[in-house]
């Protein structure tokens, strides 16, 4: 008997990119790259971005160590973000971080796609972190935050 | 022994947690309280409420009287020879800052050795990190061994003359390794080392008796042995005390101030600046009055059975890495790592079935990598938790592992 907010929060597709994360692995310099921990849980992820000369991002991979959903957002963000433009990354993080966060409805839900799956966990508020690590680490990278 | 009725001490345990009744595995970070305690508190904030040794009021008599018979409750509770050796801290933690801030400061020089663990908890880590970066002292390990125990061989070696602090925990708060104290202090102090005894896993699980032990200071605190948070004990040996200087000044300390300086008042008031948390000393008390009329040899033998069947039962989760002592001779707890989830996704799922446990680090990230974990699962026990409750774990673990996998 399991609840429903664990269902949602813990779906297939979630647990299929933990355990088989997408993009793993470091890419060599010259690249972009960042560091992202939460001190408080120990995950780590670290991320590394390609940007072409028309300044999209031409390739992204990550290593890290951690629970499901901050190993499954990492994987499913590199899918996400691959070929998209520095600014239309941005805006892809907002819309996710309004999902994950519950807070107020994301400017463009269709290009979110599988992301969506993560709106789950808003019931969840203490793993609002985990969801968000990989794409604070992404944001560092690019942005040198 | 009746631990059904003991159990209904705690109003807290009757409750259902996402619609399944609370299993509450979490003691060795905060154990709940019972209905004497929650009561002895609400009685002295109905009754008995006023600022303690400074009024000649009734409420201040009463408030004052209650709160020395805790300190003389502590004291017989640790076996001290004196009541002024009880210190009233915040808990643990502050309690080894004060040692390291008070008589660390005065006695610790550049080339000493302070000697620790590598199984302490951060609170027994930090305070003697930031004494060595003060003074110019060096920190060193005992290593840990595979098996959850301190490195005896390594012990020889490390516990020279230069150690002038040995500092070390009684009982693993990672591991439920039970460290021989004893033993380790008679070594010690043969070598001329202070030592003092991390007692936050050990105090109210098992009987403490400091002059046995032979130990220069222990800390404890009192949330974790059913009394109120916020309050611990600071023991120290009188003739260490004695010559410490204070740590925080202020007022309750000092004997008398002129705008020149001031002098101060002998142990235990001395390190005792401000106005105590006079609630939770006397909470604290009662906590003591409870665990000892149960029996804490009652408490230990019935944690040992605990552990020991936990283990048991927990080994046949496919997947599972019991850390610590593989045999019976551990504290209350079982901290384990699963190759299906990790321990923030498993304390979630253990969560939603209502059984209440940590995942993490637990405050010991150099263990953590020791033993090449980014963190564990722990269930940790206490007397009123039941074999039923352990069933009810390990069928969580089963189902975790075919939900994971």
């Amino acid at each position: 008997m399991l609840s429903d907010d664990l269902r949602d929060l813990y779906q297939q597709v979630i647990l299929d990119h933990s355990r088989n994360p997408r993009n793993s692995g470091e890419l060599p310099p010259p690249c972009l790259h960042a560091h992202g921990d939460n001190p408080s849980c120990g995950d780590e992820i670290d991320v590394w971005v390609r940007v072409g000369e028309n300044g999209h991002i031409d390739d992204l991979k990550f290593t890290g160590q951690g629970c499901a959903i901050s190993q499954a957002s990492a994987s499913m963000m590199t899918q996400k973000i691959k070929g998209k433009s520095k600014d239309e990354a941005a805006a892809v993080r907002e819309d996710f971080r309004r999902v994950v966060m519950g807070d107020g409805a994301p400017a463009n839900e269709d290009a979110l796609g599988e992301l969506i799956l993560l709106e789950g966990v808003q019931k969840f508020p203490q793993r609002v972190k985990c969801a968000m690590l990989a794409w604070r680490a992404l944001e560092q990278a690019l942005e040198g935050k | 022994m009746d631990w059904p009725r003991i159990r209904s001490d705690f109003p807290i345990l009757d409750q259902q947690v996402n619609g399944f009744p609370l299993v509450y595995l979490d003691n060795a970070a905060s154990s709940q309280k019972p209905r004497a305690v929650i009561q002895t508190l609400s009685h002295y904030y109905e009754r008995d409420n006023a600022n303690v040794h400074r009024a000649l009021h009734e409420l201040s008599n009463r408030a004052t009287e209650a709160f020395e018979a805790a300190r003389k409750k502590a004291a017989h509770f640790i076996g001290a020879a004196s009541e002024d050796e009880i210190i009233f801290t915040r808990g643990t933690t502050e309690g080894i800052n004060l040692v390291a801030n008070t008589w660390g400061t005065q006695n610790v020089r550049a080339g000493d050795v302070i000697l620790v663990t590598g199984m302490e908890h951060h609170s027994n880590l930090i305070p003697w990190q930031m004494l060595a970066q003060r003074t110019g002292a060096t920190l060193k390990y005992i290593p840990v061994l595979d098996d959850g125990t301190l490195d005896s061989d390594a012990i020889e070696n490390l516990l020279t003359e230069q150690v002038k602090l040995f500092a070390f925990v009684h009982i693993s708060n990672s591991l439920g390794t039970i460290n021989p104290a004893k033993e380790l202090i008679a070594k010690a102090k043969a070598l001329g080392a202070v030592t003092l005894l991390d007692g936050a896993q050990s105090a109210g699980h098992m009987p403490i008796d400091v002059r046995d032990l032979g130990c220069d200071f222990f800390v404890f605190s009192g949330h974790k042995m059913c009394g109120p948070t916020g309050i611990g004990v600071l023991y120290g040996r009188m003739a260490l005390l004695e010559a410490m200087p204070p740590w925080h000044g202020g007022g309750e300390m000092i004997l008398s101030v002129t705008m020149e300086g001031s002098t101060y008042k002998a142990p235990p008031q001395r390190f005792e600046a401000g106005t105590p948390d006079i609630a939770g000393v006397i909470g604290l008390g009662a906590a003591i009055d409870y665990l000892q009329a149960i029996g804490l040899e009652n408490i230990q033998r019935h944690d040992h059975n605990l552990a020991n069947y936990a283990m048991q039962r927990m080994s046949e989760v496919p997947g599972i890495r019991i850390l610590g002592p593989q045999s019976g001779h551990r504290g209350a707890l079982v901290a384990f790592h699963l190759d299906f989830a990790h321990p923030h996704d498993l304390v979630e799922f253990a969560n939603s079935h209502g059984v209440a446990m940590r995942g993490g680090h637990h405050c010991t990230q150099p263990l953590m990598k020791r033993f090449k974990v980014p963190g564990t699962t722990r269930a940790s026990f206490y007397f009123y938790n039941t074999i039923e409750e352990i069933n009810s774990l390990v069928e969580v673990l089963l189902l975790a592992r075919k939900f994971f996998t």
